[in-house]
């Protein structure tokens, strides 16, 4: 009864008068041959992050392919893990993209179980499962020349990190910017502290989250009190705490990872000098892709600079062209192999 | 034979078969109101069963309320399914030019979503179909069973551990914290030690509910000792446990060198709960031995309660401190042992999840929401073993459900529907408003906890 009213209700309030479509204007449904599902980690689809450009690149597949139809699981705790990879095996995907390493136990035991079944993940890499096909992505290179910018613009000689945890996939971010900033250091005799990473000792600043955004503007103010001018948090949503912080005051500014910052936060735009991106929707979108199309079931994708699998997204405008133009070269430097980066957590092809 | 030699039959505040109970044994001075009983059965027993069942369904005794609240909370989940899906809002657009489109819309997209749920949870008919056909293996035909008992089991024990402490007038909120600790307790067990498996298992259960019994003392004893209310006490315990739980992730003892997350060594097989998938018949099912433990584990939580001398305290205290203290009960051990058992409980509810579960290791993430789910399975089965078991295997089913249902609708609706049922449980005035329902013989059956 109560639905019946709920439902009356609502049928009113949408003013319920318009004229009816033509029952036949026949949506043009292509025949689908492939279908591409993937499970989220416990971060959902929506997180602005990770699990939302691995998203952006299922749809990014099925747009260019009809024929390609794409489903998504969210995960509410780790033990939907296993639930949702089965799930998605008993309906009917051809192939199943994992988001986020900490799915690598759940899918190595599902992906042994179920031999016959395609499967892919983001951010680890499975040599032992001769059915998953790894994507991994070396943020150390564009972190390095999202510091070789950073050291660049500063006016304060201090630049400063913070990472969400104590992680490989963060600590990248982390050691690849503080060598860029050494890189620069070393190249114009200059003296840029970076502040809130030590890659040597692998210690620094950490939120202990990825979604107290309240933790990362407090982080962000004691590095501005003690000097720093540009800021690079790798933190998810804690680091949103970051912009904030550096649009109360001239003369700060932010670097964004992950997806460009002009887009998933364009309210901030900004404050962005650039974002230290990591590609993650081709990388996904050519997995799906070259699933359709037959390709082997394991594999193991690594991105660079080179092969556009990581990146810094356009600078921002004030940014001199002599300063772009040797972030330029530095690139070139490391797509070459010219200049070498130290940090032990990139991943290996 | 006085109240005090019959612990089985203190003053209950709810169920039905208590009542009973006192009807067909009544004493000498009751023959009067006995005979009055008798009477009235006689007269029902006229009535015939179908008029009988009629004035059953139609009272708000806590049967049906708790049936009714479930069925309430799928009405409302399934309108708030037409609300929020734009294609069926779309064809409620034009509805009076062509109702029928918005009315076969609004059915498709509920009976998909609770299709879903079911075909999820408990049998999917599409794989029966294929199964006949030799298309599935029995395995898979089984498989929802499997998802919802392996979901159940944590959910099992966190209920008993958030329904132990109701009955003795505690609120324990901390059950989240006490699950986190639990799992540590096991999990660190689990894979520093080398043992063999007939000892190693049982240790490393065992170690997980230690861990959730110091745990939980703790909000006990600031009760007993300072009058500090558990409720404020156990939920800031709760990110005590968090919290510790990420300083140990980052411990070189605990860590896994191995790994680029944030993730503690694997629990040695020698201590992983069996997986019924270890029989071929069977591979794929991840159900395991945990669903077994919690259920055993409810037996003995009933026996406690409902047999023995410590489980008759624990109830007089709930329903009055001060006349037990009066009788000679020591109020603060009850308040302690209490929260410490409702602790041991929730960690052993940690313990199955990390040995039963993928990854098998400590993460961040390892306790999902066990411990606060454990307080809305309490209150559905009505803090009474029993109905907890029954409602931790309505709550597994809707997880295990929520896979399958994610075609149709967001994840997050499940959580909406489990908070809905709570609301209905809470408030049996509202739904029998709603329903038109008559009021039970003693009243409608409010709080559970009297902590408040």
């Amino acid at each position: 009864m109560a639905a019946i009213g709920v439902t009356c209700g609502l049928a009113l309030f949408v003013t319920a008068c318009g004229e009816a479509p033509d029952s036949d204007s026949g949506n043009e449904s292509v025949a689908t041959d492939f279908k591409a599902c993937m499970v989220t980690d416990t971060g959902g689809v929506e997180d602005r992050s990770f699990n939302a450009s691995a998203w952006q690149g299922m749809t990014a597949a099925a747009e260019q392919q009809p024929a390609i139809e794409v489903d998504v699981k969210e995960s509410s705790s780790e033990a939907d893990y296993e639930t949702n990879l089965v799930g998605f095996i008993n309906e009917g995907c051809n192939l199943i993209v994992a988001v986020g390493g900490l799915m690598s136990e759940a899918l190595t035991t599902v992906a042994a179980d179920y031999p016959d079944q395609r499967f892919a993940i983001v951010d680890a890499y499975l040599p032992d499962s001769p059915n998953v096909y790894s994507m991994e992505f070396n943020a150390a290179q564009s972190s390095f020349l999202a510091g070789y910018l950073a050291a660049g613009t500063t006016e304060t000689d201090k630049v400063a990190t913070y990472g969400g945890l104590n992680i490989p996939p963060v600590t990248i971010f982390m050691d690849g910017f503080a060598e860029g900033v050494e890189y620069y250091n070393e190249v114009n005799d200059a003296d840029v502290a970076v502040l809130g990473w030590n890659h040597e000792t692998q210690d620094g600043s950490f939120a202990d989250n990825f979604e107290d955004t309240a933790k990362g503007k407090s982080l962000t103010e004691n590095f501005v009190s003690q000097g720093a001018d540009v800021i690079f948090p790798v933190a998810g949503k804690t680091g949103m705490g970051t912009p904030a912080v550096t649009q109360t005051e001239e003369g700060l500014s932010t670097i964004w990872v992950d997806l460009d910052g002009c887009e998933s936060a364009p309210e901030y735009c900004e404050e962005f000098l650039t974002t230290s991106e990591k590609n993650i929707p081709d990388a996904v979108s050519s997995a799906i892709i070259a699933a359709r199309d037959g390709g082997p079931m394991d594999g193991h994708s690594v991105g660079t600079l080179d092969n556009g699998g990581v990146s810094l997204s356009p600078l921002r405008d004030d940014i001199d062209d002599e300063l772009a133009a040797e972030i330029e070269e530095v690139k070139a430097g490391i797509v070459s192999g010219e200049i070498t980066i130290e940090s032990t957590v990139q991943p290996t092809e | 034979m006085t109240d005090a030699d019959k612990p089985g039959r203190a003053p209950d505040d709810d169920t039905l078969d208590d009542d009973l109970d006192d009807e067909t044994q009544a004493d000498e001075p009751e023959v009067q109101a006995a005979d009055a009983e008798a009477k009235q059965i006689e007269e029902e027993r006229r009535r015939g069963f179908g008029a009988t069942f009629i004035g059953y369904v139609t009272t708000a005794n806590t049967v049906m309320v708790t049936v009714y609240s479930f069925l309430l909370s799928m009405v409302i989940g399934g309108v708030l399914v037409i609300v929020s899906d734009p294609e069926v809002r779309g064809t409620f657009g034009y509805f009076f030019s062509r109702p029928t489109d918005a009315l076969s819309a609004s059915w498709e997209a509920v009976s998909g979503v609770y299709t879903g749920l079911f075909s999820g949870a408990i049998l999917n008919f599409d794989t029966l179909d294929r199964y006949f056909a030799d298309d599935a293996t029995l395995a898979q035909v089984l498989a929802p069973l499997s998802e919802t008992l392996t979901y159940s089991s944590a959910l099992i024990l966190a209920g008993l551990a958030v329904g132990l402490a109701f009955r003795a007038g505690l609120f324990n909120i901390g059950a989240q914290g006490q699950v986190i600790m639990g799992v540590v307790g096991a999990g660190v067990v689990g894979f520093a030690l080398g043992l063999p498996l007939w000892l190693h298992l049982p240790l490393a259960i065992l170690a997980g509910g230690v861990a959730g019994f110091l745990f939980g003392a703790v909000p006990g004893a600031l009760k007993a000792w300072t009058g500090a209310h558990e409720v404020i006490t156990s939920i800031m315990l709760n990110y005590v446990a968090l919290y510790a739980l990420g300083w140990i992730l980052t411990s070189e003892f605990v860590r896994d060198p191995d790994k680029t997350h944030a993730i503690s060594k694997e629990v040695a097989d020698t201590a992983t709960l069996p997986r019924l998938s270890e029989f071929e018949l069977f591979t794929g099912l991840r159900v395991n031995l945990g669903i077994l433990v919690a259920i055993a584990v409810a037996v003995g939580v009933w026996w406690l309660l409902s047999k023995s001398t410590l489980g008759y305290r624990m109830r007089a205290v709930g329903l009055n401190a001060n006349a037990s203290k009066t009788a000679g009960m020591s109020v603060s051990s009850t308040y302690i042992t209490t929260m410490g058992l409702a602790g041991g409980l929730a960690g052993l509810a940690g313990a199955v999840t990390v040995l039963g579960i993928h990854p098998y290791a400590l993460t961040h993430h390892v306790a999902g929401e066990i411990g606060f789910d454990g307080i809305t399975v309490a209150l559905l089965g009505r803090a009474k073993p029993g109905g907890i078991v029954a409602a931790g295997l309505l709550f597994g089913a809707m997880r295990a459900g929520a896979s399958t249902m994610q075609s149709v609708i967001p994840l997050d609706m499940v959580t909406l529907l489990q908070a809905l049922i709570v609301i209905f449980i809470a408030a049996p005035a509202l739904v029998k408003a709603m329903l038109h329902l008559k009021v039970p013989t003693g009243g409608l059956a409010t709080s559970t906890a009297k902590g408040w």
